[in-house]
């Protein structure tokens, strides 16, 4: 049973990626790090619910079994597709945000760390539904970067997800996708929460293909 | 085995040929480069050989399986030329709907009138119905900003990457007297003649070339397109035993489609330096996109089918 579980999970996996591939076309542009298995957290600006599956999708198959996406519990965990995709096919590292949980977020997502996992996180938190192109970051990249200062952190830029399938429409446009990959950070000696969120932002919006219309 | 298979198989053999020289010709380069010397213009030269072996293919297997071949074929290469453009044209989310439509609804019914043979129809249909229906949806979301522009770009890329795209499956549809059913060589005919000249435009121009046509645009010459074109009408006199032209006719009609092809390049390298993008996207390795691998093809189309349509039939 375990086994044919696996199994599906793999077949929905490789469905994912084609179907992303064939609408989007979506590549990656390795501009700042090399597409090898190293440990790293890749934080990813956040517009759309497909923004992961589309990193997920481009990462080499040896990448991609080693990276865990860090999702929210109460998204994943209501309904059993869900409850299937994220953690079975995302190997997701499921967080629960709510003041009250016994289970931290940032200790689950050390130990993912710990045991060798990349990770992939949206420090904006939510999504972002506005016209600015990133929301102030929340502290947990700090935190990893602090706790575990040998692991690379990358600025990971999804564009146009907006375009394909802006907040309230129904049909994705077949435009193509691209997900930059910067060069990696690491939080520096002495430096400043803030400081260092906001180099982290500054750095991510730089990962941001320049459009000129 | 008609005498049409014959033909296609000839003529996808004859390319075999060219590109097993080609490839072997790169081997031997490769084989006497330093290994640890890196050779971006080899690398390059190698992978665009690998892609026009696919191309090769492809085309090959299309034409054999005839015009249900020929339409998926480039039915989908209107797909991701339309993917390219729109992809870099301005847009609101108010246009989203005519997008869509654009996607889905305007491009696979241009194909099926093609593939009717609807040629009152699929020749006004995005000119004239998708010109005047689309501004309407995207006006219906009442979002004036940039509005003109907005409307004006998602037309031309109708218009390049989907009508005159569909030009060459209308080569199909053609009677013309005595030629039978062979008129699915003329696209062969029509790709090889516009590809033979790009390539030699290239070559030529690199070698000889010293007046530039448009300095801010491309790199393209006088010299070299005159030679282009030159060599576009021998090739295209050499296979006037697959149309129903005459070697001259031929001759003139592989002139003609490369001149314009080698226009339509320049107005594409116009657009992808406004916009400040090298290619049109990634999907052909070593070429850049369908629209950078196809442009000339793309503009020279309606031209060839238009003059085939007046002469020939």
């Amino acid at each position: 049973m375990k086994f044919l579980r696996q199994f599906a999970a793999r077949i929905v996996g490789q469905s994912i990626r084609i179907f992303a591939r064939a609408i989007t076309a979506v590549r990656a542009d390795w501009k700042g790090i090399e597409p090898v298995p190293r440990q790293r957290v890749y934080f990813a600006n956040h517009t759309s619910n497909a923004d992961m599956p589309m990193i997920w999708s481009v990462l080499p198959p040896a990448m991609r079994r080693t990276v865990r996406p860090v999702a929210a519990a109460d998204y994943w965990l209501k309904n059993k597709l869900r409850a299937f995709v994220g953690p079975e096919v995302f190997n997701c590292v499921l967080v629960d945000r709510r003041p009250e949980v016994k289970d931290k977020p940032m200790d689950k997502i050390i130990a993912a760390l710990d045991e060798g996992s990349s990770l992939i996180i949206f420090p904006e938190g939510n999504r972002n539904m506005t016209d600015d192109p990133l929301l102030p970051f929340k502290a947990g990249l700090y935190n990893m970067g602090v706790a575990r200062p040998d692991v690379d952190l990358v600025p990971t830029w999804v564009a146009n997800l907006t375009e394909i399938m802006p907040k309230g429409e129904v049909i994705p446009l077949p435009l193509i996708c691209t997900v930059t990959f910067g060069e990696p950070i690491h939080v520096r000696e002495g430096e400043s929460k803030d400081d260092f969120l906001k180099r982290a932002s500054d750095a991510l919006l730089a990962q941001r293909p320049e459009v000129r219309t | 085995m008609s005498s049409t298979t014959v033909d296609i198989l000839l003529l996808a053999f004859g390319s075999f040929g060219i590109l097993i020289t080609l490839t072997v010709l790169g081997e031997i380069l490769r084989a006497r480069q330093p290994v640890h010397e890196p050779n971006p213009v080899l690398d390059t030269y190698m992978t665009r050989v690998q892609s026009w072996w696919g191309m090769v293919a492809f085309i090959g297997i299309a034409l054999l399986l005839g015009k249900p071949g020929v339409m998926v074929l480039f039915g989908f290469a209107s797909f991701a030329a339309l993917r390219e453009i729109l992809t870099l044209t301005t847009k609101a989310q108010a246009d989203h709907l005519s997008l869509a439509l654009a996607f889905f609804v305007v491009l696979p019914l241009q194909y099926v009138f093609v593939g009717l043979g609807w040629s009152a129809l699929y020749s006004v249909f995005i000119p004239v119905y998708a010109f005047l229906f689309l501004p309407m949806v995207s006006a219906l979301r009442g979002n004036p900003a940039r509005f003109l522009v907005r409307v004006a770009e998602t037309q031309w890329a109708l218009m390049i990457a989907v009508y005159c795209v569909s030009q060459v499956p209308a080569l199909l549809t053609l009677e013309i007297e005595g030629y039978g059913d062979r008129a699915v060589l003329l696209v062969a005919f029509l790709v090889m003649v516009v590809q033979f000249g790009d390539l030699l435009e290239y070559f030529f121009g690199r070698r000889i070339g010293r007046t530039r046509i448009a300095p801010g645009l491309s790199p393209k010459t006088w010299e070299g397109v005159f030679m282009g074109i030159a060599s576009a009408m021998v090739v295209g006199a050499m296979l006037n035993w697959i149309t129903p032209f005459g070697a001259v006719g031929a001759a003139l009609m592989a002139g003609v489609s490369s001149f314009v092809g080698m226009l339509g390049n320049l107005v594409v390298a116009a657009i992808k330096r406004d916009r400040g993008v090298k290619d049109w996207s990634h999907l052909i390795p070593g070429q850049g996109g369908f629209v950078d691998q196809l442009d000339s093809v793309i503009f020279a189309a309606p031209i060839f089918y238009m003059l085939t349509v007046y002469f020939y039939t």
